[in-house]
């Protein structure tokens, strides 16, 4: 090894749930490397819409309502924790978030899917009410005619997630974290104490490998004798000029940033060039947008993005250390936001002594897409 | 501090900058108007709340963002003086009427 560093931990990947896990690895007295991607790597820690959400988590396996519920409970500490070692505010606010429904039939469709989730044998209560136009406009008197309504949770929140990649990057500093840009990981052998990774500028050697590479770990995965089956697709969001906070709620599609911009989102499409970007899919959002908040039409849009959503095959979280390689993790999520301190106040941990808990996590092994179809139906 | 370069044959139409009547020169940006205006033209940022002024003069800088004929955040020197323009002086985030 090039600088005769030797490290516990090698985390593939330093995007916000790689660099979760390595911040409370770190805190854990890890000796930890990050080995990542340059400046242009298709990040959605930068794409993102920077929501904590729970609302709808969880339809077809209720242990992820429970996970996502868990992280919205902790997230405070791990606003005040970053705090603490970084001075960075995170701006980690928990008003409760809603979901807006334009028209009846929107609103029937939310309150059908409520009624599912509702229903799901051993659902976690996370209190998220169905409210009629009075109702909403009760809390957000901004509200346009063609709101007929929505539902709000209390668990709902939001987040600058670009300070939060920032801290945690930050807090790697103080921590002896080693990370490393343009350490693209293109090649992994090995097994339990002693994994080699090969990257451009040499090979590193951990005692154990831990993947967070979003959709890169599909690739990466079966060097270690695991599996991780993703679907990515694309969204776009669209971004105004900074105004007075008027929006105090979080929304599915639209919120206010604590330093003023307004976020309006956030399509899905099957394409996953993120170069490509679609102005229809732009006046259709702000569109919407400006029906729920008739006010939004004085202010001027500054700029535009699309990013790569990272998707598991089923949209749920993976988690798996390999049978075939000990001490090799993957981990595969969309909500990087929202489960960050789930990453670092429980991931890490069990990654640290070298189990998964069953009993916190068995639910999202990626060994669901090897039953048999319909198994998990009932 | 600013001082137009003399011309025989130039027109001038009037503004308002903060409600204030202000005699520009037509072709001229409102960021150059502002500057020779003599008024107190800095705006505030809206995070930080610190002064900027116009700054680059050529559509790069962001730094004269006002509000003209109530289109916030317009860039000054990218846009000309118009007789009856109003301009207003961005303090801070704006407020949606």
């Amino acid at each position: 090894m090039g600088l005769g560093r030797e490290y516990d931990v090698a985390v593939v990947g330093g995007g916000l749930l790689g660099s979760s896990l390595a911040w409370g690895l770190g805190r854990l007295g890890q000796r930890v490397v990050v080995l990542d991607e340059g400046d242009i790597a298709k990040r959605a820690s930068r794409a993102n819409f920077a929501l904590v959400w729970v609302q709808t988590k969880g339809l077809g396996l209720p242990e992820y309502t429970s996970w996502t519920l868990r992280a919205s409970e902790t997230w405070e500490q791990l606003a005040a924790t970053l705090e603490t070692e970084t001075g960075l505010d995170v701006c980690f606010r928990r008003p409760g978030g809603f979901h807006l429904a334009l028209g009846d039939r929107e609103m029937e469709l939310r309150r059908d899917v409520l009624a599912r989730l509702h229903n799901q044998p051993g659902a976690a209560d996370y209190r998220t009410e169905l409210l009629d136009h009075a109702g909403v406009r009760k809390m957000m008197p901004e509200i346009g005619p063609e709101v007929a309504g929505g539902s709000y949770c209390p668990y709902d929140g939001h987040v600058n997630s670009l300070r939060v990649f920032r801290a945690l990057h930050t807090a790697f500093g103080h921590q002896g974290v080693d990370y490393r840009p343009d350490h693209a990981v293109t090649a992994i052998s090995g097994n339990n104490g002693a994994f080699h990774l090969t990257t451009r500028h040499g090979e590193i050697v951990a005692g154990k490998v831990v993947l967070a590479a979003g959709n890169a770990n599909a690739m990466l995965a079966p060097m270690v004798g695991l599996s991780a089956p993703m679907e990515p697709n694309r969204g776009q969001i669209v971004v105004t000029e900074r105004a007075a906070p008027f929006l105090h709620f979080p929304m599915t599609t639209l919120r206010q940033s604590d330093e003023g911009t307004v976020m309006i989102g956030d399509s899905k499409e099957d394409e996953i060039d993120d170069r490509a970007h679609h102005m229809p899919i732009d006046v259709m959002m702000a569109n919407r947008a400006v029906r729920m908040f008739p006010k939004l039409a004085a202010l001027n849009v500054v700029r535009a993005w699309s990013g790569i959503r990272v998707m598991t095959r089923d949209g749920f979280p993976i988690y798996d250390q390999s049978e075939s390689h000990p001490g090799a993790f993957v981990v595969c999520c969309h909500s990087g936001v929202t489960l960050a301190p789930n990453h670092a106040f429980d991931i890490a941990p069990m990654i640290a002594s070298g189990v998964l808990d069953e009993a916190v996590v068995g639910a999202f092994s990626a060994r669901r897409f090897a039953r048999p179809s319909g198994e998990r139906a009932a | 501090m600013f001082r137009r370069i003399a011309s025989a044959n130039a027109e001038m139409v009037m503004i308002e900058v903060d409600g204030v009547p202000v005699t520009a020169r037509r072709g001229e940006s409102v960021a150059a108007a502002l500057l020779a205006s003599g008024l107190s033209i800095a705006r505030e940022t809206p995070v930080g709340g610190v002064p900027r002024t116009p700054y680059c003069m050529m559509g790069v800088c962001f730094d004269c963002l006002v509000t003209i004929d109530g289109i916030g955040s317009r860039q000054g020197c990218l846009v000309s003086v118009e007789d009856g323009m109003r301009v207003s002086i961005q303090k801070g985030r704006r407020a949606l009427a």
